[in-house]
């Protein structure tokens, strides 16, 4: 080129050539370790649960595993039909039909996720009980005086539990099920209902089985989180495998028994992936490629209009708008109670350990996500599955799996300073918040993963090769051309994790430092003192954090409707 | 800066497919050359591979005498300085015009930068354009600021991924006489990459028609019109199909439609049967010759039709007419034919029958 545009020109001679035989660099030994350390809890728990130091397997089997296992498996079985009955139902009457306030149910309905189970738990359990508002006013109206004198159900049950735990996750499936049904060509209800079949039999026969693979993702998450509740069974008193983990580890003090509990929940874990892996792999395919007609939604009158409203406004009104109702009465009330230095120290604690773990979360996420864009190959891309797995995982799980490497670490180093320094170095990692937040990290990574990944994928790989060739070496083309155009995806994964972590409970009861408490463990040692109204302040500011991805969601949903018009 | 260029006998291989095998090429400082080929013959990866994105399994590449890629080592894509432009521009979306163009120029001055922005932009016309957001610029626009932005840091090889397939054909052909002038102003080397033949007929000094991974003929555009040297490039090339025929001299060939002489360039014998290639303009439309076909169909262009002819012995030809000569289908259409270069390949060989 000629001389006079160029001011200096780079001379390429002066580069070195990188050997090819080299082929571990910073990204891709970050992404391997990364995806070691989310393997380590796995390995350890099946490491100690085969070679423990004490057998528990006979005691285990003879006694408690049965009951565990029966309780976890009803718990599983009632929330997965709740969840897919309410979730599916509100999912089509939505996407299906119009009737009143229909444009706000399809966001309001996603509302519920907000609470944590443990959290609806006290609170219907403050609301049904003997004491509570319902039953006085019953026997005020009856003149009723005891127990004895009418029959009602009792919350704290195993179908309490259920129908609790439905309430708040069923938003899983609703948010599934509700995109595959928009996704659907409505030419082939069309044909469907040519072809002689009614609406209820189109919806039988062609819709739900096209659904049937994103529902069943939706299934597996709700699940999940069945599996990873502790609040709830341990407040209602039910016997599953985490409550019993809980008791193993913390009443006996037998790590090695928590480790066999939990490689058995590793099983239901792996259960739940192969389910959602193959909703996943299912759903590419009944995904119409083509652009479609959308369907025109049937309006719908007299009994059937009040009827479909009714069915919407239910979960809203009990898994949301009630509760908290109750919250904000509480909260209000016992104020002066509940706002104390006590408080704020818990307060700050949920805001240190949660906003640290979103910020380690997300730098990680992008780490992995850049590898994966400059390393096509396998060992890189199963490296990265494997550091999404967490999530799967139920935090009690984890909290055993990542606390037996660390204190191993943690033993080793305390023998070395007390051998060559003659004193105690202590619990270094167990014993603080790393072990949390590393534990946090560990069960959330998968969400800061999908959500950097998702925004990464929408920039083109010729934009990388533009900047390459312009020469912007790999990090400087991440911080140049791909942060400015990825925050909207970090900031969405930050406070997605952020606000698990507020909410984390089994984990964090198991790994929280000696005198360290979150509001989450603030609002379980509360309710389980019978101190609901005390701890509702602390409660609120969950719910109310939890809210924020929610509304997030809800805008993306409403967004995405208006792209439909515009098209 | 412009560089020569020499690709010598790279191999590509993906996961578990060959997508470049052994193919070569060179450049002299200036030229501009394309690889055109159906999708999947390897053209992108070759661009890749010059650019530094691919590792190779055989064979080297030299610029300006400089090994830059080997099987056991490469030179990074940033320290290539090669300029890149794509066929979705990838502009960067959260930068203006003016940043973008100078988005190579870190290694610059402020002040040189900001000059040399200028001056890229007033050589796109688009000097008005600076503080504009790409997604503010028509489609034209965009892919002169990528050429703007890939030429700004005086790249030794210029390479563009199927730079016009996202304009529409008014200013793809517009475009590409103007990138072409630009580029011969500046001198720069360029290597384009295009599924498009009329791309590479009015871009390219030199065309490389590529194949499962290497390149069939690498040529000047008229010689790869009038006389390929593989059945593939003959079809690949333009439209035209093959007629039964024998060699019946050292410049003639014997068809049912007669005895065509040309240049004939073969050293296959006197008597061997081969496939003659027949170019729609090969066959003129005549209505006092002796000779007629039937019109089997016919397609309008505007200009011209192509009517599709049937010949006594059932063989097909094509035949491109000015399109006031409008026949109808199942007419008798007087033709004469007119084959300068007379292009044979023996029967025995691979053939690929036309449609």
């Amino acid at each position: 080129m000629t001389s006079k545009l160029a001011g200096e020109v780079y001379d390429i001679s002066s580069q070195p050539l990188s050997r090819l035989s080299v082929r571990a660099d910073p990204w891709r030994i970050g992404t391997f370790a990364i995806a070691l350390v989310a393997l380590l809890p796995v390995l350890a728990i099946l490491w100690l649960a085969v070679f423990p130091t004490e057998n528990i397997w006979p005691h285990l089997i003879s006694t408690s595993l049965p009951r565990y296992l029966k309780n976890t498996a009803l718990l599983m079985l009632g929330v997965g039909a709740s969840v897919f009955l309410t979730g599916v139902s509100t999912a089509y009457l939505i996407s299906n039909f119009e009737f009143p306030l229909r444009r706000y149910f399809e966001w309001l309905l996603l509302l519920p996720l907000a609470f944590p189970a443990y959290v609806i738990a006290y609170l219907y359990t403050d609301l049904l009980e003997f004491a509570g508002p319902i039953q006085h006013g019953l026997r005020v109206m009856f003149d009723w005086q005891l127990a004895t004198d009418y029959w009602f159900p009792d919350v704290r049950s195993m179908g309490g539990a259920i129908m609790l735990m439905g309430l708040v996750l069923y938003p899983y499936v609703y948010l599934m099920a509700r995109a595959s049904f928009i996704e659907q060509s409505s030419y082939l209800s069309d044909a469907s209902r040519l072809m002689g079949r009614n609406m209820f039999k189109t919806f039988l026969f062609v819709s739900l089985p096209i659904a049937r693979p994103a529902i069943a993702i939706g299934v597996a998450l709700a699940l999940m989180e069945t599996l990873n509740d502790f609040g709830t069974v341990d407040f209602f008193a039910i016997h599953t495998l985490t409550a019993g983990l809980y008791d193993v580890w913390f009443n006996m003090g037998n790590l090695g028994g928590a480790a066999q509990i939990a490689s058995v929940m590793l099983t239901f874990v792996v259960l739940l992936l192969g389910l959602e892996f193959a909703g996943r792999r299912r759903r590419r395919f009944y995904q119409s490629a083509t652009r479609f007609i959308r369907t025109q939604r049937i309006p719908l009158t007299g009994k059937s209009k009040w009827l479909a409203f009714l069915m919407c406004a239910a979960p809203v009104v009990f898994g949301f708008l009630l509760p908290l109702g109750m919250l904000f009465d509480y909260a209000f009330r016992y104020f002066d109670e509940s706002w104390n230095p006590a408080f704020r120290t818990y307060a700050f604690n949920s805001l240190f350990v949660s906003i640290t773990a979103a910020l380690v979360c997300i730098t990680l996420a992008v780490l992995v996500c850049y590898t994966r864009r400059l390393y096509k190959d396998t060992a890189t891309g199963v490296a990265a599955r494997i550091a999404t797995l967490g999530y799967a995982m139920p935090g009690a799980v984890l909290a055993v799996g990542v606390v037996i490497p660390l204190a191993s670490f943690d033993n080793i180093v305390d023998g070395f300073f007390r051998q060559y320094f003659g004193f105690s170095s202590g619990l270094l990692l167990t014993g603080t918040t790393f072990a949390l937040i590393m534990t946090y990290t560990i069960r959330f990574l998968a969400i800061s993963i999908g959500s950097v990944e998702s925004s990464m994928s929408k920039i083109s790989e010729s934009m990388d090769m533009a900047a390459r060739t312009l020469g912007h070496p790999a990090f400087r083309t991440l911080r140049l051309f791909h942060l400015p155009l990825l925050r909207g995806g970090i900031m969405t994964a930050a406070l997605i994790v952020f606000v698990d972590c507020m909410k984390e409970l089994p984990a964090t009861l198991l790994l929280r430092p000696f005198n360290f408490d979150t509001l989450a463990t603030h609002v379980y040692q509360f309710a389980s003192d019978e101190m609901i109204e005390q701890s509702a302040l602390g409660s609120l500011v969950i719910v109310l954090s939890g809210l924020l991805p929610v509304v997030l969601l809800s805008s993306t949903i409403s967004r995405t409707q208006h792209l439909d018009k515009i098209e | 800066m412009s560089a020569p260029l020499k690709v010598d006998n790279i191999s590509c291989r993906y996961e578990h497919e060959t997508a470049v095998n052994q193919t070569s090429f060179e450049m002299e400082s200036g030229d501009l050359a394309c690889l055109l080929g159906p999708s999947g013959c390897g053209k992108t990866t070759v661009l890749r591979a010059i650019a530094g994105f691919q590792p190779l399994t055989n064979g080297a590449i030299y610029l300006d005498g400089r090994r830059i890629s080997s099987t056991s080592a490469v030179l990074a894509p940033e320290y290539r300085n090669m300029g890149m432009v794509f066929q979705d521009h990838a502009l960067f979306p959260h930068m203006t015009v003016g940043k973008n163009i100078g988005a190579g120029l870190f290694r610059h001055s402020a002040a040189d930068a900001r000059k040399i922005v200028g001056e890229m932009l007033e050589r796109v016309g688009l000097a008005d354009k600076t503080n504009k957001y790409p997604h503010e610029l028509s489609g034209g626009q965009q892919q002169r600021v990528a050429l703007a932005r890939a030429l700004a840091p005086s790249p030794g090889l210029l390479l563009m991924d199927e730079p016009f397939s996202n304009l529409d054909v008014d200013l793809r052909e517009r475009l590409g006489q103007e990138v072409r002038e630009l580029l011969k102003d500046i001198g720069t080397t360029c290597v384009l990459v295009t599924h498009d033949q009329q791309d590479a007929f009015t871009f390219g000094d030199a065309v490389g028609v590529m194949r499962d991974g290497h390149i069939e003929q690498w040529d000047h555009p008229y010689n790869l019109y009038h006389e390929p040297t593989s059945v593939f490039v003959a079809n690949f090339v333009g439209d035209g199909v093959f007629l039964d025929g024998t060699i019946a001299s050292s410049s003639e060939v014997k068809t049912e439609l007669g005895l065509h002489s040309g240049d004939l360039v073969t050293d296959l014998p006197v008597g061997t049967r081969v496939d003659l290639l027949v170019r729609p303009d090969d066959v003129i439309h005549d209505d006092n010759s002796s000779q007629s076909a039937k019109i089997l169909k016919r397609s309008f262009r505007g200009e011209s039709y192509l009517y599709t002819l049937l010949l006594p012995s059932s063989s097909k030809v094509l035949s491109l007419v000015p399109s006031h000569h409008n026949h109808a289908i199942g007419e008798d259409l007087g033709i004469r034919m007119e084959i300068d270069h007379l292009i044979v390949y023996p029967k025995d060989g691979p053939t690929c029958p036309l449609d």
